[in-house]
């Protein structure tokens, strides 16, 4: 088991969109050389990439770390950013704490965790308020 | 119809053309707001957005998107159009409305 696991580490830079992505890029490359099909790759790209977005508007960045296997992908980002109030809010389609400046940009449209939810199979949130916030999601491979 | 082929029939101005035009365009998606694009875009889309910023070339390569069509003569930002490249994403802009692309597009499918 241990011989088959890849893993990836990730800095993600505070309030930097021309770099936000660059992780669930990199990821995806990661996963088509290693011949996973499009639809976990998506997943996987997609679920991270929303959370990457989420650490530079909101957290002042974090870091990633990914674990794949045969079996899944498991991706946990951390950041020390302001936590989140109400996570059952943040769940909802549709709710967004993100300014005027974000939303220019395309986001902010209250889907970023939903999303997160929508493509993977399991998602922990665990976070503090003025201490930070650990998404631990996982795709599993079908 | 490919790429290519939508780009000349349309009549939509080149901003990234140097790769992946030869790839087959299978449905189309309007959108900009980008967590939803990523939600309901499918792969092989042709994407018509009125966004022109770094992360509109970010979501095409993620959601597999076969080419990107930006409306209402919205520019593409120069950081947008150096991703579009990096990424090898086809991107096209064009005065024409989303309406009026997607109406052309369904004559492409």
């Amino acid at each position: 088991m241990a011989e088959n696991t890849v893993k990836l580490h990730y800095n993600v830079d505070p309030d930097d969109f021309t770099v936000a992505g660059e992780a669930s890029g990199a990821v995806k490359k990661v996963l088509k050389q290693l011949g996973f099909s499009p639809d976990v790759i998506r997943r996987v790209a997609v679920a991270m990439y929303e959370c990457e977005i989420n650490m530079v508007i909101h957290a002042q960045g974090g870091h990633i770390d990914v674990e794949i296997t045969p079996e899944k992908i498991r991706m946990i980002h951390t950041d020390q950013g302001p936590g989140i109030k109400d996570i059952d809010k943040a769940m909802q389609e549709g709710f967004s704490t993100a300014d005027e400046k974000v939303r220019e940009l395309g986001f902010g449209a209250g889907m970023g965790h939903p999303n997160m939810k929508r493509y993977t199979d399991d998602l922990k949130i665990t976070t503090e308020i003025g201490k930070g916030t650990v998404v631990d999601m996982t795709v599993l491979v079908k | 119809m490919t790429v290519k082929e939508i780009a000349e029939k349309l009549n939509l101005t080149a901003v990234c053309d140097e790769e992946n035009t030869d790839r087959e365009v299978t449905g189309c998606h309007i959108g900009d707001l980008l967590s939803l694009v990523m939600s309901k875009a499918q792969s092989g889309d042709a994407w018509i957005t009125i966004q022109g910023n770094i992360n509109v070339p970010a979501v095409a390569s993620l959601t597999d998107c076969a080419m990107v069509i930006i409306a209402e003569n919205i520019q593409l930002d120069p950081q947008a159009l150096k991703r579009a490249e990096s990424e090898g994403i086809p991107t096209y802009i064009t005065e024409k409305s989303a309406f009026q692309l997607a109406c052309e597009i369904k004559e492409c499918l």
